[in-house]
């Protein structure tokens, strides 16, 4: 598998690897993926309260490839909103890693956690908020 | 021959690799003309027991294709002995040249085959062309001197495997071996890493050349056949690596495969979120996965 120079360098020093607590406040975590099938990705957002994404973390299982994916949305989710967090494309997850197409899979993946993330942190916030109001 | 309209049957194997000689017994067939076997397994190096499956076969007059591709110069091999009919060799597996193989066709009794390539009738009409004399000259001299350097060859590198494998098992955990250890060429040690993706070692492991699953399957995604016919869950299969062991190999080369694997896997156990999981104490078949 001959792999671009961006998927090496972002498998050789992966960005922003670890987790948040899962309970902390503004935190949402996507995981996407089986291990049956090769891989899984968790992406931890952690949004302040201007609604934008502050720090991002992730751990992936599986190829050079879902790992550089990953990788590289959490440099591009930090600073974003969530509703242009929820613009990223895989297409241009994809492009900017020069993925072959067999891999095209891992983008996919990377742009599914993405959306996880956002939703799972909506969900909780949108919890807490309906709660306050009581 | 499907594609002919032959019917076959395809037999699981035990989890440690072997058939299983009942199930094997089982499966012919009054009507069975052919059994094929891999003599040694190509993925996980296991031997099968071919001296019980020729006798077998040979009671009930069934032809006995051999490939002994993989056991050529690394256990005895003697048409006699296990009462082959055909056998396929190969020469690059013996340190010969590629691009050249031989097939065993035994005479008595008399095994007729139909050729494939037509032409001048060369080889008794079964392999018609040109014969390639270099090629031919390469793979005899290959096979002369791997029976010759058999033994001791083997003696090494069963050493060099067990240093590889006590090395990697005393310094990396969750660490499992795919198919049986006794009934086993030295040249193969085939380990699943739990909680780490083969294709993401392999290309961790720079420098040295491994495989996740066969190389004949490389371009697939799917995990390897071989492991899964072992029973091994699929996220075993995709955690496989196959380590292969030669003439050539050192000492030196195999502590430093053991440094390499040991500080690799534990990188990449830091980013796998199954291996937080499992420290967690959490059991991964009990989560609900998000399909894809
Ligand atoms: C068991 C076995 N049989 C057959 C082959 C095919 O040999 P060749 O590529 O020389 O035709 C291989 C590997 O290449 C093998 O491992």
């Amino acid at each position: 598998m001959a792999y671009s120079e961006k998927v090496i360098d972002h498998y050789e020093n992966p960005r922003n690897v670890g987790s948040f607590a899962k309970e902390e406040a503004g935190v949402g975590t996507g995981m996407v993926g089986a291990p049956a099938c090769g891989d899984v990705m968790r992406l931890q957002i952690k949004v302040n309260e201007q609604g934008i994404i502050e720090d991002a973390k992730f751990k992936t299982y599986g190829c050079g490839s879902a790992i550089a994916s990953s990788s590289l949305v959490t440099e591009w989710v930090k600073g974003k909103s969530l509703d242009e967090a929820m613009q990223i494309k895989n297409s241009q997850i994809a492009e900017e890693l020069e993925l072959p197409p067999v891999k095209i899979h891992c983008s996919v993946l990377a742009e599914d956690a993405i959306k996880a993330a956002i939703e799972d942190y909506r969900k909780k916030s949108g919890a807490v908020s309906a709660a306050e109001t009581h | 021959m499907e594609r002919e309209g032959f019917e076959c049957t395809y037999l699981e194997v035990q989890e440690n690799g072997l058939v299983d000689l009942d199930a094997f017994r089982a499966a012919l067939r009054p009507d069975t003309i052919l059994a094929s076997v891999l003599f040694v397994n190509n993925e996980i190096g296991v031997i099968q027991p071919m001296e019980e499956i020729g006798k077998m076969l040979r009671e009930h007059k069934i032809l006995f294709h051999v490939d002994a591709v993989q056991a050529l110069g690394k256990v005895p091999v003697d048409v006699e002995a296990i009462q082959a009919d055909l056998m396929s060799l190969s020469g690059h597996k013996i340190y010969g040249p590629k691009g050249i193989g031989a097939l065993y066709v035994r005479r008595k009794p008399r095994v007729r085959i139909e050729a494939q390539i037509h032409g001048g009738g060369h080889e008794r009409g079964m392999r018609s062309g040109t014969l390639p004399t270099h090629q031919i000259v390469g793979m005899g001299a290959a096979a002369e001197l791997a029976v010759q350097s058999m033994e001791s060859d083997s003696r090494r590198i069963r050493q060099l495997r067990d240093r590889l494998l006590n090395g990697i098992m005393s310094r990396v955990e969750e660490v499992y071996i795919n198919g049986d250890m006794e009934h086993r060429v030295p040249h193969n040690l085939n380990l699943s890493f739990a909680f780490v993706e083969g294709e993401s070692l392999i290309m961790a492991l720079k420098g040295i050349a491994v495989s996740s699953g066969s190389a004949c399957t490389s371009a697939s995604l799917e995990p390897s056949y071989v492991l899964r016919a072992l029973g091994k869950s699929d996220e075993l299969a995709h955690s496989s690596i196959r380590f292969g062991i030669g003439r050539y190999t050192t000492e030196e080369e195999i502590d430093e495969t053991i440094e390499l694997v040991a500080s690799k896997v534990g990188k990449l156990r830091e980013l796998s979120p199954l291996w937080e999981m499992h420290l967690e104490g959490i059991d991964l078949n009990s989560v609900q996965w998000a399909a894809h």
